[in-house]
């Protein structure tokens, strides 16, 4: 960089300080889900979440995998990476280790993240990352029309197990909660959009991988899964606690609250287990656990700096 | 190449060998062979040797041999374990044809290297003497039965009492006869006993002083023995370098060349023989600020590679042919989004697991087309091991210039050979820059294609003005998915032109040999040493062959229809396997070509033939030699 430029960038800085940024920087192209598609609030929500954050749009990287949810970068007015099907984790891995400024955001769907893409999510749970993980869990593979999703209820039909889903259904949050070094593992509903909003905020300003399960209506496939605890507030649970995730308007709409301290990982993983249970909330949390790129950390090096490091690397196999 | 002459002028008061084994050999090239059971230290023994040989002023090639297990049962054929090294008064480039001198722990062992057809007819075989009047009847048997199948050749046996000398200073020598042996070798070949002690005490260093000086008195010990019972002297001239040189293998060669780059993130998964390229960066990435991830899978290695370059970096990979395969969607995603990625793929046995340690060059079409859709990559095949350095500054100028990915077909011969070169000027200006976070210019967008070259300025995420999303759907400039027939033609047009223009800046490759004659080798990678030292044997013989070897193989470097043109016939010379014409049901319809061969016949139109063998080693000159003559002698014009 000349010192014209540097010059420049610096004028740029101290101008950042007087940019305000409003609801549309953060807004990309017309999203082109399906009308009532719960990924619209989960994408208003992001939206509001940069906002609050007053988050340079430049230094956003939203980053996904492939299916439905996936498209969601798109519709975002930040960087953006739309990968292939169930990498965006190692894609997102990646960004932060080269970029730790950038504020890194996983988009992923329940065949991206369960499926495909499982060992990463296992992996990406023990790295640590310092970064937010959306599973937009519509318990359907959508984009390719109704197939069985490892998050599908047992017996629920689809086009490649019509006469209902052979298994048991996986469980993200029991899976999440098992994995050695997570660190934060909250679900949330998109009926629910104060709440998920707040668990946005939550996961954003928690130093690590934040990992959300939100519970998705998908109007096409799947509208009836989550009918009930739509239709009667008092279907949804809130977890509740001083250190939890809190939404005062939420708590007032969905009535039932299950206290929960999210340092109890064994109370979080007995809550996660009864999946008949429609819970809310932060299920664990625990700030204390190492962050991958935090380890990663290394020294900056000018170009002339590292080729006399090699130099003298080179000594040791001089003849 | 080979000058062996043998004298029998004798060193004064050194007894003679049984069997009238010259005492005093003076040649320009000679082979050894260390082997032992896995894990009883023949490489380190080996390239110890190698590394002082080098240092004097010789020039060296290694070759490690490798069983596919950390630890095979001991004294079986299957679990032999060693380095072949040739040394030479001239600068050695391959690992020669046979071994003149085998030093065997076992005669196991030594089978394996027999039934290889390793050894020359006459080879001088020092052997450990314990096992033939062993206590255990069974290990006698079988030592009775393999010198019955060892009879088959004129070998020469000089049995060595290593483990009984060894138990004079160790408890247990299958921990201290690979230094009594370094020491035998030593004094045969008149190395310098201080140059070995000194590379003993760098070997050792993390060990401590005693460890040090146990295994310079095994060397001692060994030295002192061969001096006293063997007599035999093998003289190779040396001469003093005339420029600063550097003595490594090929792993740590692309590692050194990675780093020299600046390339400052390798993410990777092990894999053989590809590993011991981020063992070396776990060594000193970080003191320059580099970062090694090792990944939870290869598909994820790349992810993370895909990642830090779209975020700023140009990152690297390192793998092997099935990692590789992993890698391929990943690879395919970087060509769409054209981040730019350096892939380097020491290449092994395949397919499938195949041959995990040992050599082929078999990625070639993999590299090229394994991506669905036309996925335009560039892919370079370093020769030598100074090239494996040099290959990775190369290959990161072209993947930040073009946006592109960068393949780099390194191979298991390169990767554990040693051999000394020219010590690397270091250049500030090889160094990736740090990316530019400043404003996106108004009115760019981010595949703002130049239609002549379809170049493209990057966009780093930090960068204001320049937030898009970067997709593997097809998208226009602006990186708007776009299914548009026009917009699909215009990028695929865009990605492959890049291709069109390095291609542009290339220079057709040198020939070795006549400019014109009746045959024309061509190779790739790693048999470049032995393909130009069988065609200074054919053309010594009067046969006009001449030989040329590509570095590009994506875009192929310019002239090579014109070249193939001034020869009366032209066959590739590859490790990785292709039909041979005379087997049954094998016809010129049907047969199936080797990799080169297939896309230098469709390149050039030129009637290219092939001779490739795939016995998980490197090739022999004199193998080449051979086909090269037969090659001549049946009909047939290219």
């Amino acid at each position: 960089m000349s010192l014209i430029e540097s010059a420049c960038s610096l004028l740029e800085a101290v101008h950042e300080v007087d940019r305000r940024f409003e609801m549309e920087d953060y807004e990309g192209g017309i999203g082109r889900w399906c009308s009532g598609c719960g990924d619209y609030s989960v994408l208003t929500a992001a939206q509001r979440l940069l906002l609050s954050e007053q988050l340079p749009p430049e230094q956003v990287a939203f980053i996904s995998g492939i299916g439905c949810s996936s498209r969601f970068p798109h519709y975002m007015g930040t960087y953006g990476f739309h990968g292939i099907h169930g990498r965006a984790l190692p894609f997102a891995t990646g960004v932060k280790l080269a970029r730790p400024d950038l504020h890194v955001f996983v988009v992923m769907g329940d065949g991206d993240c369960c499926s495909i893409g499982a060992a990463h999510w296992i992996h990406a749970l023990r790295y640590n990352t310092d970064m937010v993980a959306l599973l937009l869990d519509n318990n359907i593979y959508g984009l390719t029309k109704k197939q069985t999703s490892p998050t599908t209820p047992q017996g629920y039909p689809s086009n490649t197990q019509p006469h209902g889903s052979f298994l048991p259904a996986l469980n993200p949050l029991t899976v999440s909660l098992g994995v050695t070094n997570a660190s934060f593992v909250a679900q949330t509903a998109d009926w629910a959009p104060g709440h998920l909003y707040a668990t946005l905020q939550a996961a954003h300003r928690h130093k690590g991988f934040a990992f959300i399960r939100i519970l998705q209506r998908c109007p096409k496939w799947t509208g009836d899964i989550f009918e009930e605890a739509v239709r009667k507030p008092a279907k949804t649970e809130l977890l509740v606690h001083p250190r939890g995730v809190r939404d005062e308007d939420s708590e007032k709409i969905f009535t039932t609250h299950v206290p929960h301290d999210p340092a109890d990982i064994h109370a979080a993983r007995e809550l996660a287990e009864d999946p008949s249970r429609v819970l809310l909330g932060l299920f664990y949390y625990d700030p204390s656990r190492p962050v991958y790129n935090e380890t990663r950390k290394l020294p900056a090096h000018t170009a002339e700096e590292k080729i006399e490091i090699l130099d003298e690397e080179m000594d040791r196999y001089a003849v | 190449m080979s000058t062996t002459s043998q004298t029998s002028t004798s060193r004064e008061s050194a007894p003679s060998l049984v069997g009238g084994i010259p005492q005093v050999i003076e040649c320009s090239d000679y082979t050894v062979e260390v082997v032992s059971d896995s894990g009883e230290g023949a490489q380190k023994c080996g390239q110890t040797f190698a590394g002082v040989s080098a240092k004097m002023g010789n020039g060296v090639w290694t070759v490690e041999i490798i069983p596919a297990e950390i630890q095979p049962p001991a004294r079986t054929p299957g679990g032999a374990s060693g380095v072949r090294i040739r040394i030479g008064s001239e600068t050695v480039t391959n690992w020669g044809d046979e071994t003149k001198l085998v030093v065997a722990f076992n005669e196991q062992v030594l089978l394996a290297r027999h039934r290889l057809e390793a050894l020359a007819d006459d080879a001088l075989i020092l052997i450990d003497s314990m096992w033939e009047k062993h206590e255990d009847a069974d290990i006698r048997a079988a030592w009775a039965a393999a010198m019955e199948e060892l009879a088959a050749k004129n070998y020469r046996f000089v049995p060595v009492p290593m483990w009984e000398q060894c138990l004079e200073v160790v408890d247990n020598p299958r921990l201290g006869r690979n230094m009594f042996v370094l020491g035998m070798l030593s004094e045969i070949f008149c190395r310098d006993l201080d140059h070995v002690r000194q590379q003993i005490a760098h070997q050792f260093r993390k060990k401590g002083d005693e460890v040090i000086q146990v295994n310079v008195q095994l060397m001692e010990m060994g030295a002192a023995w061969a001096k006293t019972n063997l007599g035999l002297e093998v003289k190779i001239a040396s001469k003093p370098y005339a420029q600063p040189m550097i003595v490594m293998n090929g792993n740590q060669a692309a590692g050194l060349g990675a780093m020299a780059a600046g390339l400052d993130l390798c993410a990777m998964y092990p894999i053989t023989p590809a590993t011991s390229v981020s063992h070396y960066l776990g060594e000193v990435f970080d003191r320059v600020g580099g970062i090694l991830h090792q990944a939870e899978d290869e598909i994820a290695a790349a992810g993370v590679a895909t990642g830090a370059s779209y975020a700023g970096k140009v990152a690297f990979t390192v793998s092997s042919g099935p990692g590789l395969a992993l890698k391929t969607e990943t690879l395919g995603l970087a060509v769409m989004t054209e981040t730019p990625m350096i892939v380097l793929d020491v290449q092994r046995g395949g397919p499938s697991t195949g041959l995990p340690t040992k050599v082929e060059q078999s990625d070639l079409m993999a590299a090229l087309y394994a991506q669905p859709g036309d996925a335009p990559k560039v892919v370079l095949a370093p020769a030598t091991i100074e090239e494996c350095f040099h290959v990775m500054i190369t290959a990161r100028r072209i993947a930040e210039t073009l946006r592109c990915v960068v393949i780099v077909l390194s191979d298991a011969n390169l990767a554990t050979g040693v051999t000394p070169f020219p010590r690397p000027k270091l250049d500030p200006s090889w160094q990736a820059r740090q990316p530019d976070l400043g404003p996106v210019p108004e009115n760019l967008r981010p595949y703002d294609w130049d239609p002549k070259t379809g170049l493209s300025r990057r966009f780093i995420p930090g960068q204001p003005g320049g937030m898009h999303t970067a997709t593997g759907l097809v998208h226009d400039e602006g990186s708007k998915v776009n299914y548009q027939p026009d917009v699909n033609e215009r990028a695929h047009k865009m990605r492959s032109r890049k291709l069109a223009v390095l291609q542009s800046t290339l220079q057709p490759p040198p020939i070795h040999g006549g400019d014109s004659g009746d045959l024309l080798l061509v190779g790739w990678g790693s048999t470049k040493g032995a393909i130009e030292e069988a065609v200074d044997r054919a053309r010594a013989k009067g046969l006009a062959v001449s030989s040329t070897h590509l570095t590009f193989l994506s875009p192929l470097q310019p002239g090579l229809k014109g070249i193939f043109k001034r020869f009366g016939k032209v066959m590739t010379v590859e490790i990785n396997y292709s039909d041979d014409l005379g087997d049954p049901y094998i016809t010129e319809e049907n047969r199936r070509h080797s990799q080169l061969c297939i896309l230098l016949r469709s390149h050039t139109l030129v009637n290219v033939d092939c001779w490739t063998r795939v016995p998980g080693e490197p090739l022999r000159p004199a193998a080449i030699l051979a086909a090269a003559a037969n090659k001549l002698a049946t009909g047939g014009k290219a």
